[in-house]
């Protein structure tokens, strides 16, 4: 095993670094209701506003420590590494300052680990790094965590927060939607249960991909999630559309999502499926049944 | 609209009304003279074409690909098919004016074609929406290919889209889940599937029917993740950037082509299918035959198998696979990462 509690050290203390250099190390700025509020009180919310209970955005790192038992994470080891296809300008800059601010080599990162005693296949969406889009290295890791999944019989769990496919690597990200649909068709031989988690904002070619075809949906609250942005179609049909359209609550509402929970329920709610999972994995054990009958 | 040519085209375009007025006297009253004269137009218009033609931009290629006069789906459905009916409705909310799609015999055999449509007069593109598909749009391809399944015959897929619907009433809908169950499924239908890119393959509304066995391209159809308009407005702040973009996003069937993505090109006749539409139309049948042809001879799980193969070999990436982390059942990965 690669060392998996080195790599995450290692980001942790970038994390801790960032954070010091913060002006005030005691107090952080609600972004929307611009409330002080301590950051004790933060890490107990688990980043949600005790004044207006708005979101914050999470690391794929702090989404994993809230979401894991401790110290079960770990990371899958030789991932695909992202590379230039297209010599597509500023691509290795952005790729390069990305790397720096997130500390990641890439926007999904996979891994496995333990919810309440449950094994799970785990991948994070970084929106910090590139907007979480999704281009050729991110699809692999995709399939292989959901391959890995299916083959261990895991419950399969995603977090994303994207705005879509990535321009930089042209075609082979658009390319990217149908090979992650395809990871999921496949799971039809194999079932797992897969558990697509959005936050904010999922936009575009992932929503209109992995994350539109989980056995079970979940959201955040008013997390923005839509096919394309209101910016997009401003500018190119004219129109202006509420803002309504593009949240958490309109989805469920139009039955596009099955949960839209607070971020302090969805690791519960996930251990409860885990739990569900666990029976049909025991009974799969003591039948020795391989497959679905249907297979 | 309709009479509309691309600015690059243009000293083509006098040459070839020059020629068409000068037949329509010839008609009346024949003329030696005038005989001549035609013959020594159409040699310059034979020059002009192969001199505009030859070297083509990325920019003007989407140009093309977006032309006012090039051949829609139904177009080419006309000429390549001896019977077709065309079957409305996704069985569930309603009919997509922006998909077409029903059964047809080409060259005697039985098939489920559907496509993308655009429109033709102002009327019909408002009442295609542009050839942008909404959430029925991709549930009616979907009815379509499942109908192919249970017929046993092979489908074929016409991509010719913008992008996909993206106002209130789609994403009311699930415009992104119409996609994503679009592609999902698409996988699972055990029969011969030939997907033929013929103009704009945008995005994820392209990709959202875009999955299959065989996928085919005009050559100047273009296949991108996003108009390159809105690339550069993205990457420069400035859509007129636009020809810059086309470039960097390698969307040419040229390029396509070199990245894995589809399996053939079939090339247009000199001067683009919008000049010659029955002949572009014979070409793509050609391709489409012989695709099926192939295709028919593989068991049903080996052709399942390999379209997963085809789609999951899609991207190039470094690939850094040391002992792997957590045992060795890493499973098949892409044969494509470079």
């Amino acid at each position: 095993m690669r060392m998996a509690t080195d790599w995450f050290r290692e980001r942790a203390a970038r994390f801790r670094e960032r954070q010091s250099r913060l002006p005030s190390d005691l107090w952080v700025k609600c972004p929307k209701c611009l409330e002080a509020v301590l950051k004790s009180e933060l890490r107990q919310t688990q980043k949600v506003c005790p004044k207006c209970d708005h979101h914050m955005a999470l690391t794929a790192q702090e989404r994993l420590e809230i979401t894991l038992d401790p110290g079960t994470w770990r990371p899958f080891g030789g991932l695909a590494q992202t590379a230039d296809p297209l010599s597509f300008p500023e691509y290795r800059e952005k790729l390069q300052s990305s790397e720096e601010k997130s500390g990641l080599d890439e926007a999904f990162i996979p891994g496995e680990g333990a919810i309440e005693g449950e094994p799970v296949a785990v991948g994070v969406v970084e929106f910090g790094f590139m907007g979480g889009s999704m281009a050729s290295a991110f699809g692999e890791r995709f399939v292989r965590m959901i391959e890995y999944a299916a083959e261990k019989k895991l419950v399969a769990i995603t977090f994303a927060a994207s705005g879509g496919a990535r321009m930089q690597e042209g075609v082979l990200s658009l390319m990217q939607m149908a090979k992650t649909a395809g990871a999921i068709a496949a799971l039809e031989d194999k079932p797992t249960l897969y558990v697509s988690v959005i936050t904010d904002p999922t936009f575009a070619g992932v929503f209109a991909s992995f994350v539109s075809l989980g056995d079970v949906i979940i959201s955040e609250p008013r997390a923005r999630v839509g096919f394309a942005g209101d910016r997009p179609i401003e500018q190119n049909l004219k129109v202006k559309l509420s803002p309504h359209i593009h949240t958490a609550e309109f989805q469920q509402e139009h039955g596009m999502i099955d949960l839209v929970l607070p971020r302090t329920q969805i690791r519960p709610a996930l251990a409860r499926l885990c739990k569900i999972w666990s029976a049909e994995r025991n009974s799969l054990a003591g039948s020795g049944a391989e497959a679905h009958p249907n297979a | 609209m309709l009479r509309t040519w691309l600015p690059f085209e243009q000293p083509l375009v006098e040459v070839e009304e020059k020629i068409a007025d000068l037949r329509e006297s010839e008609a009346e009253a024949p003329d030696k003279r005038r005989q001549a004269r035609i013959a020594e137009l159409e040699d310059k218009a034979e020059e002009l074409k192969r001199q505009v033609f030859s070297n083509l931009s990325s920019w003007e290629k989407v140009q093309l690909a977006r032309h006012p006069r090039r051949p829609y789906t139904l177009d080419y459905l006309n000429i390549i098919c001896d019977e077709f009916v065309e079957l409305h409705g996704d069985r569930l909310y309603g009919d997509d004016g922006a998909v077409v799609g029903g059964l047809a015999t080409v060259a005697g055999r039985p098939m489920v074609i559907f496509g993308h449509q655009k429109g033709r007069t102002t009327k019909e593109r408002q009442s295609r929406n542009f050839g942008s598909a909404h959430p029925e749009g991709y549930r009616k391809a979907l009815r379509l290919l499942r109908m192919a399944e249970k017929f046993r015959w092979p489908a074929v897929s016409f991509v010719d889209t913008p992008a996909a619907a993206c106002l209130e009433e789609a994403e009311a809908r699930g415009i992104s889940q119409a996609i994503a169950h679009s592609m999902k499924e698409s996988f699972r239908i055990p029969v011969p599937i030939v997907v033929i890119v013929i103009g704009e393959g945008g995005s994820g509304g392209a990709i959202g029917m875009g999955v299959g066995d065989r996928i085919l391209m005009l050559e100047y159809a273009i296949y991108s993740v996003i108009p390159p308009e809105s690339c550069a407005s993205i990457i420069w702040r400035d859509s007129a950037r636009a020809p810059e973009a086309a470039e960097a996003l390698k969307l040419t069937s040229e390029d396509v082509l070199r990245l894995g993505i589809v399996d053939r090109v079939i090339p247009e006749p000199l001067g683009g299918s919008h000049r010659e539409c029955y002949e572009t139309a014979q070409r793509i049948k050609k391709e489409l035959l012989a695709a099926v042809d192939d295709l028919e001879k593989l068991p049903a799980q080996e052709l399942l198998r390999r379209r997963y193969l085809k789609f999951a070999a899609m991207g190039q990436f470094l690939d850094e696979r040391p002992p792997a982390a957590s045992g060795d059942s890493t499973p098949a990965s892409a044969e494509g990462g470079s």
